[in-house]
């Protein structure tokens, strides 16, 4: 498997000199399962589009998984190349509402005025699913996508290809309300999703002291992730949607912090590759 | 294996909550109670762990007005799964602190996104009417 991060920021896209290196563009991760013809994209924030722009023609196939519809996930949809590419099978999965399915609540932003295209004019061969909760396959990858902690209907992603496992967590506050964190497993959101997972995606938009005051906003602090990881037993976690707030030299100063000798973690960076060894992946299989 | 995110949210926000409440799952298994049910029941969750349907039913020897006993299944909260509707039921119960108290209780099914069946709710009122 080979994960690429197209966009990293949460909430708000942040160009500038001073986020340049973490990246300023939200949420958006290249899965590549070795299927040829076959991408997955992990949500469609701003940078889908330098990842649409580049996309090889011989891909005939394209999963974009949406974890959900909050505006940093979906911005960048309307933009990406693919849509517009006649022929290019394009599969939209992501959670319906209680009363709506997926493709009614894209329609709300991919419909004018707050966007001149509709859904049913693009030149691509566009389906949209309500994603099942629970297993299912894509063309060289088992997903799983479970309900997890965050305002709205917001899902979690485990994708397997036979050799290792990548978990996206990207909007999520698995603490609260919790009495102690981490809590059982039980009684912990997205536990079972992330449980020995080769890499972890997760949340970690606030440091500890930023996340007393946003109790509730569905996001995790950086020691959080971490206490989660730990818990899950990850092989790596990659601390993800980063604060808008926090430009390159405040991510270095808060992950200088949440070193931990029990796990590898690293902030997500834009245009970083992830990368873990088949030897490292079955060890960890057998455990 | 970890529980529906519906009631984990459920769990959290009744652990907060004042009004004793239960928690159960599709099996009716007793899988969560707060504080103030602990209180009213004279026993601890961390001691007891879950409980089936059939122990926590009549741990608490519901009576109704009457005096019979009430058996398990003719509780609101078995009533609310089994029916997958709400129920409202008066009975009395002698709690943990060896006094009768009249209760009424309000139970509800709990259903989550895509129209899931997660189990079901009891929120018990001290009764004084
Ligand atoms: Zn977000
Ligand atoms: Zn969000």
């Amino acid at each position: 498997m080979i994960v690429r991060f197209w966009g990293t920021r949460g909430s708000l896209p942040t160009p500038g000199s001073a986020t340049q290196r973490y990246g300023g563009n939200t949420s958006c991760v290249e899965v590549r399962s070795g299927e040829p013809g076959a991408m997955v994209v992990l949500d469609a924030g701003t940078g889908i589009c330098a990842f649409g722009a580049q996309m090889s023609s011989s891909v005939s196939r394209i999963d974009i998984l949406l974890s959900h519809l909050h505006m940093d996930h979906i911005i960048g949809l309307g933009f990406f190349a693919g849509l517009f590419r006649p022929g290019l099978e394009v599969h939209i999965w992501g959670p319906g509402s209680t009363v709506l399915p997926l493709r009614a609540r894209l329609t709300r932003y991919l419909s004018p005025p707050l966007f001149p295209v509709r859904l049913r004019d693009l030149p691509c061969r566009l389906a949209v699913h309500d994603v099942p909760l629970g297993t299912f396959e894509l063309p060289g990858l088992q997903v799983t996508a479970a309900l997890v902690c965050h305002p709205g209907p917001t899902v979690g992603y485990r994708l397997d290809d036979g050799h290792s496992t990548l978990v996206y967590l990207s909007d999520h506050e698995p603490a609260l309300g919790a009495r102690r964190f981490p809590d059982l497993p039980r009684w912990t959101s997205g536990f079972d999703l992330a449980a020995k997972a080769d890499a972890l995606i997760h949340d970690a938009q606030y440091s500890d002291a930023e996340y007393e005051h946003h109790l509730g906003w569905g996001h995790s602090s950086i020691g959080q992730a971490v206490a989660f990881a730990v818990h899950a037993g990850v092989g790596q976690l990659v601390g993800f949607h980063h604060d808008p707030w926090h430009d390159d030299d405040t991510l270095d100063a808060l992950y200088s912090e949440y070193a931990d000798p029990r796990l590898r973690v690293t902030p997500a960076r834009e245009g970083a590759v992830l990368a873990w060894s088949v030897n490292e992946a079955a060890a960890r299989r057998d455990r | 294996m970890t529980a529906d995110v519906e009631v984990i949210l459920m769990k959290q926000v009744a652990s907060y909550l004042a009004m004793p409440i239960f928690l159960v799952d599709l099996a009716g298994t007793l899988i969560f109670y707060n504080e103030p049910a602990e209180a009213l029941l004279g026993r601890r969750f961390d001691e007891t762990g879950e409980m089936p349907l059939e122990e926590w039913g009549t741990v608490f020897v519901p009576v109704d007005a009457e005096g019979a006993v009430l058996a398990p299944h003719q509780l609101p909260l078995a009533v609310a799964l089994a029916e997958r509707r709400p129920a409202h039921g008066r009975f009395s119960i002698t709690a943990g602190d060896g006094r009768r108290h009249d209760l009424a209780v309000t139970a509800f099914p709990l259903i989550g996104q895509n129209a899931r069946e997660l189990g079901a709710v009891a929120l018990f009122w001290e009764d004084d009417s």
